[in-house]
């Protein structure tokens, strides 16, 4: 099945390949990259390839332009959506019949269309070019250097872009210690979520006596609200692959695997197909680069289990047992997988590895602040206007990426609150927004870093009711293996569900604090002991909002369908119907032209009708 | 993963054949280390869930306990040991997704499908459940068809996905 009959031995051989390949892109008048992340391929990406080869072909353009069908390029609320350089110009929102225009016009023609581009949605001027775009031009690439850069499936596209030469300088030229040396100076810390640094690690990792040992890839990204290393996986495989080759080498593993998410098919897909071409070229087996270091990668396909994103239990379910985590200490870089030194990288962490080397620690360690060093990626999802995955130098605020990059909150609503860390995290306000991104200043303001989910909510939030979604997730998903987490998040639960039921008494906040503080000292791994974050951030910054659904039986957001009801304003009524026939359940009554009248009894509160009139006569009390 | 297609329902191969078919597949991951969830994995792609009787089958060609077989068939979200669907949808409730309205999709979905979440409809074609963030948070509220995934849906748009399924399904005479 190979298709490689290229092999290779040498660092001569990756030059000589990277210049062909760099030589074969040249000459072309544009290069076309179109985004076939996971968002743009579900918005019919593919629909818009075929329209361009065709348009390309049909247009005798073949000799001219360069398409590439890259990975994420991070604005997924564009999508589907590309990129033409040299002039940079983003098109979103793309269809086959813009494809031809866009052919015919800016191809061909030398315009391009502002129409076609990103729209700002304040003022609605058009902004064709990504260096004017706040969302690309506050942004630093560092882990996501190729990603919507380059061909995922092509390995010449990665070489061509200093692929592999990082692990070649590492073989040859730096070996094991000065390569953990630089590291640890570039202050590279887990990505992950926990921040533990990787220097550290590595070297803890390579004190192990000699013998077998091993190093994880851990692709099990299960935060809700987190898409970063579906994108790397998706964009950019090899460099995953080449990061799991220079640790392996530096800890003394000769195998590595990586721990996917079974929620990810595509990521598995071109991570499989990268790992066989390292295979057929010789960049994975045995004398690499001709070298005495031998290596291979395995995948380990999950099977829907969030706890296994915990380092342990991500060690059981390769294993193929439950994903139930181990007490620690023995530590997984003493005794981990089939009880060998394993060390467990994220993928994002492992994504910045390869770059590290070729651009030197001192250049990482340049951006970032504190003891935050380099760059985060972030999933910016939930209410906003600019969607999709971004990577920022870290200590910059928080608000750049929600107004700046995340372009504000969409319909101009106002913004209420951001989530950080998934389920572990926490929730901050309108206060925070100048707090600084790193590790230290979100901990310190009551969130976490995290995985790097950023989710914006806003006025139409119920933080009581998003404490009690989270709760919920942490309860299903608790492996059941220490009490304080299987029954605590139980007891959790059934707290918030009183309260966001209108049920709820004073002292059920007490208790409910009282509780989240005792299972975050008892529980026995991370995802316990860091489930009742969103309950206690949100109870230390939306104490008010719990006070109304408690005293006032008020859910003020009108989220929490218990504390609310729908009537008609019977002046504004005109009884044109509309309410009444698009109810689902037939609650709403009345003769036309007459005021309509809603039956509180059937109401399921869905809104609908507040939807559908035009005549801003749904109220709700 | 196994590409196979789920053969459990509507499918011309026997009983029989289909057991043999799953011994066929566990021999390959026989004596591997830690292979139990990917041999998992495989059987259910083929057998479409994991019956006791399938369960027993995969613990005897591995040369694992049954009890071990079945701690890791119930722990998993993913493997089920009731007959499903000849598709899965499975609504997004991850935080993007319920921010964003996913919850009305579910109770649209519900009533469209005349089932609640975690159950077969009676023609054995759709299996529903909700997943915990399926990664398209950009495109939130999102669903997934096996592995088809769906951005931006509206409750209006799920009678059309639906029926597009049930034409696709006809036209390929599955």
């Amino acid at each position: 099945m190979s298709i490689y009959t290229l092999k290779l031995n040498t660092v001569e051989d990756l030059k000589e390949l990277r210049q062909s390949f760099q030589e074969s892109t040249t000459g072309y008048r544009h290069t076309i990259y179109v985004c076939g992340g996971a968002g743009c391929n579900s918005s019919n990406s593919d629909a818009i390839v075929q329209a361009l080869k065709k348009a390309i072909t049909l247009r005798g353009l073949s000799q001219e332009v360069r398409l590439v069908v890259t990975g994420c390029v991070g604005l997924c609320a564009q999508g589907p959506c590309m990129i033409v350089d040299p002039e940079g110009v983003f098109y979103g929102n793309l269809t086959p019949e813009k494809i031809k225009m866009i052919v015919d016009k800016h191809l061909i023609g030398g315009n391009v269309i502002p129409e076609y581009c990103y729209q700002d949605t304040v003022t609605g001027e058009y902004i064709p070019y990504t260096k004017d775009l706040p969302f690309f031009s506050t942004q630093v690439k560092i882990a996501l250097r190729n990603v919507g850069r380059i061909d995922y499936s092509s390995i010449e596209d990665y070489i061509g872009h200093d692929g592999y030469f990082a692990l070649a300088k590492v073989l040859n030229e730096y070996g094991r210690e000065r390569t953990i040396q630089e590291i640890t100076d570039s202050g590279l810390r887990g990505r992950g979520g926990a921040g533990f640094p990787t220097g550290t690690k590595w070297k803890s990792g390579f004190d192990q006596p000699e013998g077998q040992k091993y190093i994880i890839c851990n692709a099990d990204e299960g935060d809700p609200g987190a898409f970063m290393d579906r994108s790397i996986l998706e964009g950019d495989p090899h460099s995953i692959v080449e990061a799991l080759l220079i640790g392996g080498y530096c800890i003394g593993a000769n195998k590595g695997y990586v721990y996917v998410r079974a929620e990810y098919p595509l990521a598995v897909e071109r991570l499989t197909e990268a790992i066989q071409q390292a295979r057929d070229t010789g960049l994975l087996g045995e004398h690499i680069l001709g070298s005495d270091f031998n290596f291979d990668i395995e995948i380990r396909i999950g099977a829907g289990a969030f706890v296994c994103g915990e380092e342990t239990a991500l060690i059981n379910s390769i294993e193929g047992h439950r994903g139930e985590p181990r007490q620690k200490p023995p530590f997984p870089f003493q005794s981990g997988l089939w009880g060998c030194p394993t060390t467990i990288n994220n993928v994002e962490t492992l994504a910045n590895v390869p770059a590290i080397i070729n651009m030197g620690a001192e250049k990482y360690a340049s951006y970032g602040v504190g003891r935050s060093k380099g760059t985060k990626v972030f999933a910016l999802a939930g209410d906003l206007v600019n969607s999709g995955i971004i990577e920022i130098p870290m200590g910059i605020p928080l608000r750049d990426i929600i107004f700046k990059i995340g372009g504000g909150m969409k319909d101009g609503k106002a913004f209420k609150a951001v989530q950080t860390g998934g389920p572990s995290g926490g929730c901050l306000t309108q206060e925070h927004l100048d707090v600084s991104v790193d590790y230290e200043s979100l901990t310190q303001a009551g969130a976490i870093m995290g995985s790097g989910g950023l989710i914006a909510m806003d006025e139409n939030t119920c933080l009581v009711d998003t404490a009690r979604y989270f709760v919920d997730f942490v309860k299903d998903e608790s492996c059941g293996h220490c009490v304080p987490c299987r029954d605590g998040t139980t007891r959790m639960l059934e707290l918030l569900e009183k309260i966001t039921s209108g049920q709820g008494e004073m002292e059920d906040l007490d208790n409910l604090e009282i509780l989240a503080r005792t299972i975050s000292q008892t529980a026995m791994c991370a995802l316990g002991q860091t489930s009742p974050n969103p309950v206690l951030t949100t109870l230390k910054y939306f104490k008010d909002e719990y006070i109304a659904h408690v005293r006032d039986k008020k859910c003020p957001a009108h989220v929490c369908t218990a504390l609310f009801t729908y009537t008609i304003d019977s002046d504004k009524c005109r009884g044109c119907t509309l309410c009444a026939r698009n109810c689902p359940v037939d609650a709403i009554s009345g003769e036309k032209g007459q005021p309509h009248v809603i039956d509180a009894s059937a109401c399921i509160k869905c809104g609908t009708c507040k939807q559908n009139c035009r005549f801003d006569a749904i109220v709700l009390n | 993963m196994s590409n196979e297609t789920n053969c459990a329902i509507g499918c011309a191969e026997s009983e029989q054949a289909l057991l043999d078919r799953v011994r066929q597949l566990l021999s390959s991951y026989k004596g591997q280390q830690g292979a139990l969830i990917q041999a998992l994995h495989t059987v259910q792609g083929v057998y479409g869930y994991l019956p006791l009787e399938v369960q027993r089958i995969v613990a005897e060609e591995l040369d694992i306990p049954i009890a071990e077989v079945s701690g890791v068939t119930t722990f998993y979200s993913f493997f089920s040991d009731q007959p499903r669907g000849k598709h899965t949808i499975r609504i997004c409730l991850g935080t993007a997704c319920y921010v964003r309205g996913g919850v009305s999709i579910m109770d649209a979905l519900q009533k469209q499908l005349g089932i609640t979440v975690g159950n077969t409809t009676k023609d054995g074609m759709f299996t529903f459940e909700v997943a915990r963030c399926i990664g398209a948070c950009g495109l939130a509220p999102a669903m997934v068809i096996d592995t088809t995934i769906y951005p931006q849906v509206k409750p209006d748009d799920l009678a059309g996905i639906i029926d597009s399924w049930y034409k696709k399904d006809e036209e390929e005479g599955v």
